[in-house]
């Protein structure tokens, strides 16, 4: 269980951005599918690393993101899965294969305090 | 105030940045890191021994970072090579980072070293998703743990550019189904080599060593589809993040520092190649850290 290690960093990266005086309210996260992070594990994470950081009490916002893969010769595009498949299902070939998205593990965006944003944005998971 | 912040920025984009750094240093002295993957009891030490070993009799310089949470006893075997082998004790922390490695070789690799062979912490998971400057990644796994294990573990098996099989002299008492393993790990990971070996029958010795020094001659590495992807600055492995900087170590905020507070430690290990290298040189970031000579060099 790495989670907690994913978590500290996404918190250091953060409160480096952070204007002075601010506290964050919600930090968006984007994880693909094949990032090898589980959501649930590093939320908790999260709340527990944020205390006594610009960070505290704000809430980590997980956007899942489909892995999604490409053969360049066939031009064809899959959803890989889980476990995923990466040898293309047309000409069955991984060679010239390459993922259009699924390893992101990227801190999308910051709503800094009293931000209406944030409020909007329904809770995920 | 109220105001939202665009961020876009690879969570791990310290540890890429540190280990992008630490492959380039290396490089330019002639050394190639070799991270090596496994669960634990798959038989990583057993067959680094056997491949150290070799390395001496070729008179080929080579080092090993063995990493646990606790206890010496694989730099104790692995020591028996008779090459500078140091361990980390990462006091709890499931996985090695770049900074530890880091750490851990400062002021002891020795110049010449041709491969640094780094055994991570016995774990499928974790260690998958650090880069630790590597240039080749290996991961292993013994016939008794299963055909299904690289679908079971899709990121340890897809980004590494080499698949080793060990205990293959079990595999007919355990019923291994080498076909099967074989189309597991080319699902997740298409065009990858994989090679069975016996660190007791001996077979696919030096296999390991071969593909190290391929790398170190500047080989083209098998590039993993998993880590083939389009935005290089979101690329978890061998890629390097361009906003930032990276200080290895000397980076403070509430007590954390790159390993993230968990240093760990290192005891040095002497093989009677005695290169004479004066111990660990890794410190903790509030106290030195007591490095301890191990005796001599069990026989086996």
């Amino acid at each position: 269980m790495h989670e907690m290690s994913i978590a500290l960093a996404v918190i250091e990266q953060v409160a480096e951005k952070a204007p002075p005086g601010a506290t964050a309210e919600c930090v968006r996260l984007r994880v693909g599918e094949l990032a090898g992070v589980v959501p649930d594990a590093l939320s908790f994470c999260f709340d527990l690393a944020c205390a006594g950081t610009p960070l505290s009490g704000s809430r980590l916002l997980v956007e899942p993101v489909t892995a999604l893969a490409r053969c360049e010769p066939c031009a064809r595009e899959w959803h890989p899965g889980m476990p995923p498949d990466l040898c293309c299902p047309g000409c069955g070939s991984g060679t010239d294969v390459v993922l259009l998205s699924g390893r992101e593990l990227e801190v999308s965006a910051v709503h800094w305090s009293g931000d209406p944003a944030c409020a909007a944005v329904p809770e995920e998971r | 105030m109220c105001r939202t912040g665009d961020l876009r920025q690879a969570v791990l984009a310290r540890n890429d940045a540190g280990a992008q750094a630490l492959r380039e240093e290396l490089a330019a002295r002639g050394t190639v890191v070799v991270n090596m993957l496994s669960s634990p009891g798959s038989g990583k030490t057993e067959l680094l021994q056997q491949e150290l070993t070799l390395a001496r009799t070729r008179a080929v310089p080579v080092a090993a970072i063995t990493a646990d949470l606790a206890t010496d006893n694989d730099a104790t075997r692995l020591a028996r090579a008779g090459v500078p082998v140091l361990q980390v004790l990462t006091d709890g922390l499931c996985h090695l980072e770049a900074a530890m490695v880091r750490r851990a070789i400062d002021g002891w690799l020795p110049a010449e070293t041709r491969v640094l062979f780094v055994e991570n912490v016995g774990n499928l998971v974790c260690p998958a998703s650090y880069d630790l400057g590597e240039t080749l990644r290996v991961a292993l796994a013994s016939v008794t743990e299963g055909e299904d294990k690289p679908l079971k573990y899709p990121n340890a098996f897809g980004l590494a550019q080499l698949v080793l099989v060990t205990k293959a002299d079990l595999a007919d008492a355990v019923g291994f189904d080498e076909a099967a393993f074989r189309a597991h790990v080319e699902r997740v990971n298409p065009g990858v080599e994989v090679v069975l070996t016996s660190a007791r029958t001996g077979a696919g010795a030096g296999v390991l060593l071969d593909r190290a020094l391929a790398a170190q001659q500047g080989t083209p590495q098998h590039r993993p589809v998993m880590a083939r992807t389009q935005d290089p600055a979101l690329t978890h492995h061998h890629h390097h993040d361009d906003g930032h900087t990276h200080d290895d170590g000397h980076h403070h905020d509430d007590g954390h520092q790159d390993g993230h507070g968990h240093d760990g430690h290192a005891h040095a290990e002497h093989g009677h190649a005695g290169h004479g290298h004066g111990g660990g040189s890794q410190h903790r970031q509030d106290a030195p850290t007591p490095v301890r000579p191990l005796p001599g060099h069990p026989s086996r």
